[in-house]
């Protein structure tokens, strides 16, 4: 064998490579350097040392993206198996219907959020005209506010990797299940759950790391009182001389990213080596 | 588990006029069928005959239209496949591929709550008997198809169902597997006395393992025998032509005991048709007898001679109908060959919706009778 089809794989990898060389390692390198470089130019920690002031919105990040992440696993899977067991055509009608928000721009999106839950918007005047004038539900500009924000806009990317591991698993298998004594509940979770796993765990990693880090839905659901350290971060690169703290904020967030992400694939991992769930 | 051999007499199921469409295209025509404990059953016919839906019907997965489903006296029409007395054995294993060996095993039992030690006890019994002993803790997708096909028996014999169904077990798995599979089928289901109900498209298979056959065609029960009866005695063109080799021609029944075909007038064994009335002829190939041209019953020209390793597959041509005759005699093409036909080794049957569609061996080939068996059956 010639080494040609080698030459020619690697040519044919070259546009990707030099894609990820400019668009993903050089910004990481970037800000590494922002980060450890300090006052004098020199290496130093001194800009994770100013981090402390930021403990807060990390806290909250952290917290409002597990919540979200939770919701959307809640509502996600039963909703994700429900259009498993649909016909293939019902099948790509109710796929198109999760995935149509995501192709109005998330800015708008989140205008529209606000404008539903403001105290004299769309929702509360429904409320009004059943209930009565003086029923106002204060939503907007609350912590359940963000975390709604996160929730509509992440919810497709739990259900359509859980949707497209459950929509593979073999339909036998259900029927091998209930032959062997399962109800239906009973094959749920004692079959199509365990081999969801993965889908699950990919569906709680996509919707976990864009929350984490996301911006602006805080800004105006929250009403700015809410710092979350994507705001944060956006923030500090508004401000030249706070480059080098922004930096470091990025450095951290990643590394709870990839740390969470970590733990994630290990958990599925284990549970791809057998063992039942429940 | 019984050491009792054989089937006995009590009705076990009972399907009553079972009818069942799907999109508009009836795959079931009222289906009357009686299986008694202890039997090897086997239903057999071509793809789309509908013995894999009859089988669904069975396990609960599929709801008959019209007709009863009776097991042991009580209807179970609407019962679900979860509570019926019966297991399955899928025809692609269907094993869960996040379980060990163990584990797929212990499934029916961890579902009814036995006792762990139970459960270690009856595992183990079941590897003994599928011959796995050793395979607890492999990864069933690490399996060659008839270790899976093993596993998959022992997970559906571990609950003791009163009936085992297997839905064509043995279609995966090469020729030689096959056979030994086929044997260990017979001796699992003699050690453990439970009933067997078998679908297949491979009549060698039904007729070496079966205490009774059902061949079907377009959704109708053909013939329901011994493999005995089934292969001397076909009731009708389909099943003759369907199991082994047929010389299958249009005769006349002139009175009981004597019937005319081929020009010719033959003594037989059968009675009791109309007099003069049409009917179909079959001979076995393997049946008929080579004489010298002076004794002859018949006369024909050698077209074709197939060695076939212990006998010689001939086709003669007497009068433009190609019969195939089974010889270890040696004959040449070209040759005239007179044969002689036994009263004993003549079927007749009865005129019926497959007559005239199965002819002589003048377009027969090897190949094409083998691609036809390739099974396609959709499992709704």
């Amino acid at each position: 064998m010639t080494p040609r089809p080698k030459n020619r794989r690697s040519l044919a990898a070259a546009p990707h490579m030099v894609w990820a060389i400019l668009f993903i390692v050089a910004p990481l390198i970037f800000v590494a350097v922002y980060a450890f470089r300090g006052q004098n130019g020199g290496f130093s920690f001194e800009n994770f040392a100013a981090l402390g002031d930021y403990t807060d919105a990390f806290v909250r990040s952290a917290s409002y993206s597990l919540i979200a992440t939770v919701i959307c696993l809640v509502i996600g899977y039963p909703l994700a198996y429900a259009i498993s067991l649909a016909s293939p055509k019902a099948q790509r009608v109710l796929i198109m219907m999760v995935m149509l928000p995501m192709w109005i721009n998330f800015l708008i999106r989140t205008y529209a959020i606000m404008k539903l839950l403001e105290d004299t918007g769309f929702v509360n005047s429904v409320l009004q005209k059943i209930f009565g004038e003086e029923v106002t539900l204060h939503m907007i500009n609350t912590p359940g506010a963000v975390i709604f924000g996160m929730v509509y806009d992440y919810l497709p990317y739990m259900v359509l990797p859980i949707f497209t591991v459950l929509s593979k698993i073999d339909p036998k298998l259900g029927e091998a299940a209930s032959d062997l004594g399962c109800s239906k509940i009973q094959t749920l979770f004692r079959v199509t759950l365990p081999l969801s796993v993965s889908g699950v765990v990919s569906g709680i990693t996509m919707v976990f790391v864009p929350s984490i880090s996301t911006f602006y839905i805080s800004q105006k659901l929250g009403g700015g009182q809410y710092l979350l350290i994507g705001d944060a971060i956006e923030r500090a690169f508004g401000n030249p001389e706070k480059y080098s703290v922004g930096a470091a904020m990025s450095f951290v967030l990643m590394l709870i990213v990839l740390v969470s992400t970590a733990i994630m694939n290990r958990f599925d991992r284990d549970n791809a080596k057998g063992g039942v769930v429940v | 588990m019984g050491e009792s051999v054989g089937m006995n007499n009590e009705k076990l199921i009972e399907l009553r006029n079972i009818s069942k469409s799907f999109d508009g295209e009836q795959i079931l025509k009222s289906i009357n069928l009686d299986i008694h404990k202890k039997e090897f059953i086997t239903l057999l016919g071509p793809s789309g005959c509908g013995k894999t839906t009859t089988l669904r019907i069975i396990a609960g997965f599929v709801t008959p239209d019209e007709g009863e489903v009776i097991f042991e006296g009580k209807k179970i029409n609407d019962l679900p496949p979860h509570k019926r007395n019966v297991n399955t054995v899928f025809q692609r294993y269907a094993l869960f591929p996040h379980l060990n060996v163990y584990e797929n095993i212990a499934f029916g039992l961890r579902l009814a709550k036995t006792p762990d030690e139970e459960i270690r006890t009856r595992v183990s019994e079941m590897l003994s008997l599928v011959n796995l002993r050793g395979f607890e803790k492999r990864d069933v997708t690490s399996l060659s198809g008839g270790q899976q096909q093993r596993v998959a028996i022992a997970r559906a014999l571990i609950n003791r169902p009163e009936v085992l169904l297997l839905d064509e077990p043995l279609g995966a798995l090469d020729l030689k597997l096959r056979k030994d599979m086929q044997v260990e089928l017979k001796r699992m289901q003699r050690e453990t006395g439970i009933t067997f109900i078998y679908v297949t498209h491979d009549q060698e298979e039904a007729l070496s393992m079966s205490d009774t056959v059902v061949v079907m065609a377009n959704g109708s029960i053909q013939q329901i025998g011994t493999p005995e009866k089934i292969y001397n005695e076909p009731e009708n063109a389909f099943v003759a032509d369907f199991i082994g080799e047929s010389n299958i021609v249009n005769g006349t029944m002139i009175k009981d005991y004597t019937v005319s075909f081929a020009k010719q007038v033959f003594t037989c064994e059968d009675a009791g048709f109309e007099p003069n009335e049409p009917v179909d002829v079959v001979v076995r190939p393997e049946d008929i007898d080579i004489v010298p041209l002076d004794k002859a019953m018949l006369t024909g020209q050698v077209t074709a001679v197939t060695f076939k390793g212990d006998y010689y597959e001939v086709i003669v041509d007497i009068d433009h109908f190609k019969w195939m005759i089974e010889t270890t005699d040696r004959v040449e093409v070209g040759q005239t060959l007179g044969i002689s036909i036994d009263p004993y080794e003549i079927q007749v049957m009865k005129k019926s919706e497959f007559s005239g569609m199965f002819g002589d061996y003048s377009t027969f080939s090897d190949e094409i009778e083998h691609l036809s068996d390739v099974e396609t059956e959709e499992t709704k």
